[in-house]
């Protein structure tokens, strides 16, 4: 058999297997046991993965390598997440691993506490640290999957409690491998981004390999160096995760990180009216205390001084006046009774009581006959009776 | 957007709180009546500004995106 076909240079062949093969495997996990785990003095990292029939190398570069939230070493079985390089010098294919983490509830919860441990040594799970939430915020960041209920959720909270405000959301990946960086990239980008009030980071309940994103600790660091204040909200009310512990409030569920960020308007609606009530409760009081005050004063003595000495006055005027009548009545009264006395003595001159006891007057040239001088014999003179004259002579 | 909030009369938690200040100095009860009538005035349209202000709002959602420089845009996020 002879070989007709055109030749590759080795160069070429590995360039065309390094295009396939970079090109399809340009975001994987892989999951496997460690061997050959190696620090290099640069601080990168070697080792291989295999399980019973396969093995793959791989290397983790320095700068990925110091924000591994646990140590890998030989036995280890853990889940790697990078892409597929090849390294032509060797002709060998190899994973570049961006982040690991171990597979398996035991190690899982290991690593967990190894990293909580060191983060807490730190400080950063500090109460000093947490910073209050702003009590009416206007712009919200949030991180988290575009897709699912968790980002509906939170809007049919928002909605419901305090419509007013502007959502600022980055979508990431909240789970498998990449998610961690992409959530502390959303997390810086929120925090160099003006004018956003605070950040929550949210996802959905899941196991602890779906959450394990949150436990990383790149995400760690960017919510401990953001500028606004952090609130996660990660799975369900008993998972707590390393984010949890940075934030600076811990919701137990997206939803109830929405309740917590926001007020209810319907409160503030509320307190509004009742503060306009009690408003309008302190100024009536004032004015009708003023009024009090007004009514008191016109009733006070030394407004009702001249009033008073009115009446002061009227009363003497109403006591002289009956004073005068009783003086009058009493000068009336003994006008009158001497008036009576002098009718009685008037009657008692009068000469015809005299002439009906008897007696009789003498006239004598219509002249009054008092005295026997008046009168010589023969005169002629008349006799005044009670009923009636005579004519006589004296003799 | 690039007016500065104080512009404008206040925000919202600045027009909150001055009711709640004026709340306050009312119920002290030493108020001349003269300041007590301003005061009710300013009440008067602080809590109708605040009342309109929730009334009215809508929310809206927006996305944050990066160029390849790393400048970032507001995109309308469609519901």
């Amino acid at each position: 058999m002879q070989i007709v076909r055109q030749a590759l240079t080795v160069t070429d062949l590995t360039r065309k297997i390094k295009q396939i093969l970079e090109s399809g495997f340009p975001s994987i996990a892989v999951q496997g046991e460690i061997s050959n785990f190696k620090r290099h003095s640069s601080g990168h990292l070697y080792f291989t993965m295999k399980d019973e029939s396969a093995q793959l190398p791989c290397v983790m570069w320095r700068s990925r390598a110091t924000v591994l939230s646990f140590t890998p070493e030989d036995g280890a079985k853990v889940i790697a997440a990078g892409r597929i390089t090849v390294y032509e010098v060797r002709g060998t294919y190899q994973l570049d691993v961006q982040s690991i983490r171990p597979l398996g509830a035991g190690e899982l919860q290991a690593a967990f506490e190894k990293l909580k441990k060191k983060l807490e040594g730190e400080g950063l799970f500090d109460p000093a640290r947490k910073r209050p939430l702003p009590a009416y915020p206007k712009r919200i960041g949030i991180v988290t999957s575009p897709t699912g209920a968790v980002l509906q959720d939170m809007k049919n909270v928002f909605r419901r409690r305090f419509p007013g405000l502007e959502l600022i959301m980055i979508p990431v990946r909240v789970q498998g491998a990449g998610a961690a960086a992409e959530i502390a990239e959303a997390v810086d980008d929120l925090s160099r981004y003006a004018s956003i009030d605070l950040v929550i980071v949210a996802r959905g309940g899941g196991s602890m390999e779906d959450l394990w994103p949150f436990n990383e600790e790149v995400v760690a660091r960017a919510i401990a160096r953001c500028r606004v204040p952090v609130v996660s909200a990660v799975g369900h009310e008993t998972d707590f995760t390393i984010a949890d512990f940075v934030a600076d409030v811990r919701a137990p569920t997206p939803s109830a990180a929405a309740e917590l960020v926001v007020p209810d308007r319907r409160e503030i609606l509320e307190n509004v009216a009742d503060s306009w009530y009690r408003i309008q409760q302190s100024v009536l009081g004032i004015v009708s205390d003023k009024r009090e005050r007004i009514h008191n004063l016109l009733n006070s003595y030394a407004f009702n001084r001249p009033v008073d000495l009115l009446r002061q006055h009227s009363q003497h005027a109403d006591e002289t006046l009956r004073a005068l009548h009783r003086v009058a009545a009493h000068a009336f009264a003994l006008t009158s009774a001497r008036q009576g006395s002098l009718d009685q003595r008037l009657k008692a001159l009068d000469p015809r009581l005299a002439l009906r006891r008897g007696y009789a007057i003498v006239r004598k040239d219509r002249s009054i006959v008092s005295s026997t001088v008046q009168v010589h014999g023969g005169d002629s003179v008349d006799l005044e009776f009670q009923d009636g004259r005579v004519r006589s002579t004296i003799e | 957007m690039a007016a500065k909030k104080k512009e404008s009369p206040g925000t919202f938690e600045d027009s909150l709180g001055r009711l709640e200040e004026i709340v306050q100095r009312l119920e002290q009860g030493d108020v001349p009546l003269e300041q007590a009538m301003h005061l009710y005035e300013e009440g008067l349209a602080l809590s109708r500004v605040c009342a309109g202000k929730l009334k009215a709002a809508e929310l809206v959602l927006k996305r944050l995106s990066k160029d390849a420089e790393g400048n970032f845009s507001l995109l309308d996020e469609k519901e």
